[in-house]
C-alpha cells in the first residue's frame, strides 16, 4: 500500500517549492517528484535593453544569494566585449563574494537547515554545565560557552514553549524520532541559532563596505567597481578586517564544532548515503587569483565534473555541453522536443496545472523549473560538488580543508556522499573562504597603501557594440552551486539572455529519458520516514542542497502566448507605456 | 519651454523639497501625546498575544542588552518618525507593549530581500528583539513548520487574530498570469492569498519595490502581469514602503508609529510613509555641495570618483528619488549606494527599472519620460513628470555642451 506525501509549502528555504513523494508500507521514500510554483520571467525582462544595465536587474531574480547574478552577468557581458577588470576590482570583486559564502552558508545552517537537526525542546531538558563540559568535546575554545549563558537561553525558551506560542517554532516536528541530539548538544546548537543572528550582521557589514548595501549590493560595473572612495581609504579595510576576523571566529568556534558535533551524532547516517542523490557533480569554476582575462585564470574553485562518485578521474568542463530539457517543465519547445543550449535557449510557457486530486500530474509536466543536462548527464551543483570536483583535481588548498575536517570528525571520504556530507561540504568550504579572503583584504590595503587606485578598465561601449554580434557568457559559483549566464548583444542591446542557475540543476525535474533531478534523486536514497505526518527527514535532504527557487524560475519568452503581444522595441528598450 | 529655463532648472534643482512638515507646532504634538499616551494605556490593559509573556526587562537582560542601548535606540527611532525628543519616553513604552501585535508575512513573486534586510536591521540588536518579541505567526522563510503544518499556523493566526493582525507582503502579485504563483496543498494563486488574507487584517504593509509597484516582475514586459498589493486589495489600509530592499529601519518605523498611535502613519499620494519618503535622496546627499559646485564624476574611476564628487553625469537618480537613505543609509550606517560610489537607481520610485536605473543621466538613456498623467503626476507638490522632463532639460544640455566640447555645470545661485 504505497501513498503518497504532498509538502508544500516547504518552508525555510528561498522561494516556493513543493515537494511529493511515494512512501511504501514501511514509509520508506521509493519515489519523489520536485515542482516549483511560482515564475516572474526576468530574462524576457532584460531583452532589448543595454548590456551596461543587466547586472542590477538579473541581481534581483535573488535576494538571499543576493548579488551572485550581479556580477555574473557583468562578467558575461565583460566576456562578450572583451574586457578584463583591474586587481583592485578583481580583489574587491572577491571579497564581496566572499562575505556572501560566509553570510549565506551561516545563515543558512543556523536559521534556514539546523531546525530539522536540533531539537529546541529537548534542550529545555539540558543541564547548562554539563552542556559547556559537551562543547569542548568539539573545540578547544567554544563560542561564549558558559554555563550562565546556557541558562539565560534555556529559561528564555522555557517562557516561550510554556505560552503554547511558540512564534516562529510552532507545529514544528519536536519529538520525533530522527531527532538524535541530547539535550546539551540541543541547547548548545540552539544557543548558536541565536548567536548566529547577531553575527550574519557583520557578514553582511562586510559586504556592504565594498558593495554600497547588503542585501542587493550595486558597485560592481562593467569594467571594475566604483568604490574608489572606500578603497582609498584606509579605515574601510581595517573594518572589513575587523569584521571579517569576528566572523571567521564565530564560523571556527561554532560553526565547524557543531557540524563535527552532527557528523559524529549522524554519523550512521552519512555512512550509508542517506540522501546521496545522483553522485554526479559539476563545477564551473571562481574565485579569480590572478589576473588574466575571464577563464584563463587561475582558480580557487577547480572547474570540472566527476561522474559516479569516481575521484580518480575529472572530466574537464565546457559550457558548450550545457543543455536545458523541458519534457516535464510547464513549458514547450517550438520545432524541437530536443535539450537546447542556452544560446539558442527559449522558453515557452505551457501551464498545464495539477490534476483533479489537487496532486501534480507526474507523468506529464509537473513543474516551472526546466532540467539542465550536461552532456547527457543529470547533475548535482553546490559545495558538495566544489569540495569532491577540488579533491579529485588535487586541488591543494581544498584537500588540504577536506582532510582535516574528516580527520577531527573521525569520518572517512566516503561520508561526504550523503545529506550529513553535504552541510559538512558547506560548512568546510566557509572555512576555507574566511581563511583566503584574509590576504585578498591584506593585498587590497597593500595596493591601495601603494597609490594603485585603478578600479576600472576604459572601454568605448559605442564603438565596441555598433553594427555588431556580440556573445558571452559569465561562469560564477554561487554559494548554492555553479551558475551561468548566457547574453547575445546586437547593435548594444541584448537581443536573447539565459540563465541556468544552481537550483535549476538540483530541483528541476525528470528529464525526457526519465531520468531524476538531484533533489528527487537524493530524496529515494535510503529515507524512511520516522513519522509520516511530519516529513522532517524530507526536509532535511531538501533543506541540505539550499535550495533558492526564485532562481530557478526566472525564464519566460512572450513569443506565440496569447496573453500580450509585446513588440520589443529595438530603440525604446524598455518603455512601460506601450 | 518653461522647464528649459535655466533659472528654473536651477531652482528646482537647489531648492530642497520638504514634503514633511518636520515642525507641526505645539498644538498638534500636544495632540498627539495625548492620543499615544491613551493608546498606550489601553494596549497595556490587552492581553499579550503570548500568555504569560516575559517581561520587558527581563527580555533585555537575555538578549544581553542594557538599558542604555535601549535608549540609543529609542532617540533614533523617534527621530526616525520626525516626532520631538519629548515622545522618547513613548516610544520606549511602545517597544514594552510590541507584543500586542501580531503580524502575518507572506511571500508572493518575491525574491525574499527584504526578508533578508529585515533580519539584518540595525544596531544595537534591540530592533531585532522587537521582531522577536513582535507575534510572528507566520514566515515562511524562518518558520520551523512546513507544508501542512505550516498552513495551520497560518490558518490559526487568522482565525484567532481576526481583524488585529497586521499583513505584511513580499513580492508583486501576477494578475494576467495568475497561476504564475501558487501555493498550498490545495494551490491557492497569489492573488486569493493577498485577498483572503487582507480581508481580516487591521492593515496591510507592502514591503519593498515589488509589493509596493510591481518592482522587477512588473518591468516591460511585465509577462506575469504583475502588480502591487494596493492594486488588488481594497477596503482596508495599505502602507507602502518600498526600495529594492525596503531598509528595515523604515518597516520598524511603521511598526512603531503603528503601536505608538494606533494608526499608520502620514502618507504620500503613492501610500508611502511621509516620515521616510518625504524628501528626496539629493536634498540630504552628502555630495550635495559637489553638485552646487559643479563637480561631477565624469568617467567611473577618475579623479572625480577619488573626491566623492557628484555622481549626477553617471546617472544618479537622486534628484527624483524620495526615500531617506542619505540619513539613515544602510547596514546599521555602513554604506550606501552613493557613498559607494554608484549613484542612485530611483528604487522606492514606481518603474524605476524602466526609467531611472542605467549608468546614464535621464535624457542621455534610451529611456522615453512617461506619459504625462500617469500614476507620477500625482506625487505632491512636485510632480515627477515635471522632474523627469527637467531632467531632460539638465541632462540635454549637459549632452549638448559635451557636443560642443564645452564644459558648463550649473553653479548655485550667489548671495544677491
Amino acid at each position: 500500500m504505497s501513498k503518497r506525501l504532498v509538502v508544500d509549502p516547504i518552508t525555510r528555504i528561498e522561494g516556493h517549492l513543493r515537494i511529493e513523494v511515494v512512501l511504501d508500507e514501511n514509509n520508506r521514500i521509493v519515489d519523489a517528484y520536485s515542482s516549483s510554483t511560482m515564475w516572474r520571467g526576468i530574462e524576457t525582462i532584460l531583452k532589448g535593453r543595454d548590456a551596461r544595465d543587466c547586472g542590477l536587474i538579473a541581481m534581483r531574480i535573488c535576494g538571499v544569494c543576493t548579488g551572485v547574478h550581479y556580477w555574473t552577468s557583468i562578467k558575461a557581458v565583460e566576456h562578450a566585449l572583451g574586457i578584463t577588470p583591474p586587481t583592485n576590482a578583481r580583489l574587491v570583486r572577491n571579497l564581496i563574494e566572499g562575505s556572501l559564502y560566509i553570510h549565506d552558508h551561516v545563515v543558512h545552517f543556523y536559521h534556514l537547515h539546523a531546525l530539522d537537526w536540533v531539537d529546541i525542546v529537548s534542550a529545555l531538558k539540558a543541564d547548562p554545565y554539563k552542556a559547556a563540559k559537551e562543547a569542548e568535546n568539539y573545540s578547544e575554545n567554544p563560542w561564549y560557552n558558559s554555563p550562565t549563558q546556557y541558562k539565560a537561553i534555556q529559561e528564555r525558551l522555557k517562557k516561550f514553549v510554556e505560552s503554547g506560542r511558540l512564534g516562529p517554532f510552532a507545529n514544528a516536528y519536536w519529538g520525533n524520532k530522527s531527532y538524535k541530539f541530547t539535550p546539551e548538544q540541543n541547547l548548545i546548537a540552539t544557543a548558536h541559532y541565536l548567536e548566529a543572528l547577531e553575527a550574519q550582521r557583520w557578514m553582511a557589514q562586510m559586504m556592504a563596505i565594498y558593495g554600497g548595501k547588503n542585501p542587493h549590493p550595486q558597485s560592481i560595473v562593467v569594467g571594475g567597481v566604483t568604490c574608489v572612495q572606500d578603497i582609498k581609504n584606509p579605515a574601510r579595510a581595517a573594518l572589513f578586517k575587523e569584521l571579517l576576523l569576528k566572523s571567521r571566529d564565530f564560523v571556527l568556534r561554532a560553526y565547524i564544532p557543531d557540524i563535527i558535533m552532527a557528523g559524529q551524532v549522524y554519523k550512521d547516517e552519512a555512512l550509508n548515503g542517506v540522501g546521496a542523490g545522483l553522485g554526479n557533480y559539476l563545477v564551473y569554476g571562481d574565485f579569480p587569483l590572478d589576473d588574466n582575462p575571464h577563464y584563463k585564470a587561475k582558480l580557487l574553485f577547480s572547474s570540472g565534473i566527476v561522474v559516479n562518485k569516481d575521484l580518480t578521474k575529472v572530466i574537464p568542463f565546457d559550457q558548450s555541453k550545457v543543455t536545458e530539457d523541458v519534457t516535464h517543465s510547464w513549458y514547450k519547445y517550438e520545432n524541437t522536443d530536443k535539450p537546447l543550449h542556452p544560446f539558442d535557449g527559449q522558453t515557452n510557457p505551457n501551464y498545464t496545472g495539477f490534476d483533479e486530486n489537487g496532486l501534480l500530474k507526474v507523468n506529464e509536466k509537473y513543474s516551472w523549473i526546466k532540467s539542465p543536462i550536461y552532456d547527457d548527464i543529470r547533475v548535482e551543483v553546490g559545495p558538495l560538488a566544489r569540495m569532491i570536483v577540488g579533491y579529485a583535481s588535487g586541488n591543494e588548498r581544498i584537500k588540504n580543508y577536506v582532510d582535516k575536517a574528516l580527520k577531527v570528525a573521525g569520518l572517512p571520504l566516503q561520508a561526504l556522499f550523503s545529506t550529513v556530507g553535504r552541510t559538512a561540504a558547506r560548512a568546510i568550504e566557509t572555512w576555507m573562504i574566511s581563511d583566503v579572503m584574509i590576504e585578498w583584504i591584506d593585498q587590497l590595503a597593500s595596493n591601495a597603501a601603494k597609490g594603485n587606485l585603478d578600479t576600472w578598465t576604459k572601454f568605448d561601449y559605442d564603438k565596441l557594440t555598433k553594427g555588431k554580434e556580440l556573445k558571452g557568457y559569465g561562469l560564477t559559483e554561487a554559494p548554492r552551486g555553479a551558475l551561468g549566464h548566457w547574453v547575445r548583444i546586437v547593435d548594444g542591446k541584448v537581443a536573447n539572455y539565459q540563465a541556468v542557475v544552481p537550483s535549476t540543476w538540483n530541483a528541476g525535474p525528470r528529464d525526457y529519458k526519465g531520468r531524476m533531478g538531484a533533489y528527487e534523486s537524493s530524496l529515494v536514497s535510503n529515507i524512511t520516514l520516522s513519522n509520516p505526518d511530519q516529513p522532517l527527514e524530507i526536509l532535511r535532504t531538501v533543506h541540505s542542497f539550499d535550495p533558492c527557487i526564485a532562481c530557478a524560475v526566472h525564464v519566460l519568452d512572450t513569443k506565440g502566448r496569447e496573453i500580450a503581444q509585446y513588440k520589443i522595441d529595438p530603440i525604446s528598450g524598455g518603455m512601460c507605456y506601450v | 519651454m518653461e522647464f528649459f529655463r535655466r533659472d528654473f532648472l536651477r531652482e528646482m534643482f537647489i531648492k530642497p523639497t520638504n514634503l514633511i512638515d518636520t515642525n507641526k507646532g505645539k498644538e498638534y504634538y500636544d495632540q498627539l501625546y495625548k492620543k499615544a499616551e491613551e493608546r498606550l494605556n489601553w494596549l497595556k490593559s490587552q492581553k499579550p498575544v503570548r500568555e504569560d509573556d516575559i517581561k520587558f526587562d527581563e527580555y533585555l537582560s537575555m538578549w544581553d542588552i542594557s538599558r542604555r542601548d535601549f535608549f540609543k535606540w529609542v532617540s533614533m527611532m523617534t527621530a526616525t518618525l520626525m516626532l520631538p525628543p519629548s515622545f522618547e519616553p513613548l516610544v520606549a513604552q511602545a517597544a514594552e507593549v510590541m507584543n500586542r501585535v501580531p503580524v502575518i508575512w507572506i511571500n508572493i513573486q518575491d525574491c525574499d530581500g527584504n526578508t533578508e534586510a529585515l533580519i539584518r536591521s540595525s544596531a544595537p540588536t534591540v530592533d531585532e528583539l522587537i521582531l522577536d518579541y513582535l507575534s510572528i505567526e507566520y514566515q515562511e522563510t524562518l518558520m520551523a513548520a512546513a507544508g501542512d503544518q505550516a498552513e495551520k499556523c497560518l490558518e490559526d493566526a487568522v482565525k484567532t487574530f481576526k481583524g488585529q493582525y497586521l499583513l505584511f507582503v513580499e513580492g508583486s502579485i501576477p494578475v494576467k498570469m495568475e497561476y504564475a504563483f501558487t501555493t498550498g496543498r490545495h494551490p491557492e494563486t497569489g492573488v486569493q492569498r493577498v485577498r483572503r488574507l487582507a480581508k481580516d487584517a487591521k492593515a496591510v504593509i507592502a514591503v519593498g519595490a515589488c509589493a509596493s509597484f510591481g518592482g522587477v516582475p512588473a518591468a516591460y514586459p511585465n509577462p506575469t502581469g504583475a502588480v502591487g498589493v494596493m492594486d488588488v486589495v481594497s477596503g482596508v489600509p495599505v502602507v507602502n514602503i518600498p526600495a529594492c530592499p525596503a531598509n528595515p529601519v523604515n518597516i520598524v518605523g511603521v511598526i512603531m508609529h503603528y503601536v505608538l498611535t494606533g494608526s499608520l502613519p502620514e502618507l504620500d499620494s503613492l501610500k508611502r510613509p511621509k516620515f521616510a519618503f518625504g524628501y528626496r535622496i539629493h536634498d540630504n546627499c552628502e555630495r550635495r555641495a559637489h553638485f552646487d559646485a559643479g563637480e561631477f564624476v565624469e568617467e567611473w574611476g577618475d579623479e572625480g570618483a577619488k573626491n566623492n564628487f557628484c555622481l549626477y553625469k553617471m546617472g544618479c537618480k537622486g534628484p527624483f528619488t524620495f526615500n531617506n537613505c542619505s540619513i539613515v543609509r544602510y547596514n546599521d550606517g555602513t554604506n550606501w549606494p552613493i557613498g559607494v560610489g554608484r549613484g542612485c537607481i530611483g528604487c522606492s520610485e514606481p518603474n524605476f527599472w524602466d526609467k531611472y536605473a542605467t549608468e546614464r543621466p535621464v535624457a542621455a538613456s534610451d529611456i522615453r519620460p512617461p506619459a504625462i498623467g500617469g500614476v507620477e503626476s500625482t506625487v505632491d507638490r512636485v510632480g515627477l513628470t515635471i522632474l523627469t522632463a527637467t531632467a531632460i532639460g539638465i541632462g540635454a544640455h549637459a549632452v549638448m555642451s559635451a557636443l560642443a566640447g564645452k564644459k558648463e555645470t550649473i553653479t548655485s545661485n550667489k548671495e544677491e
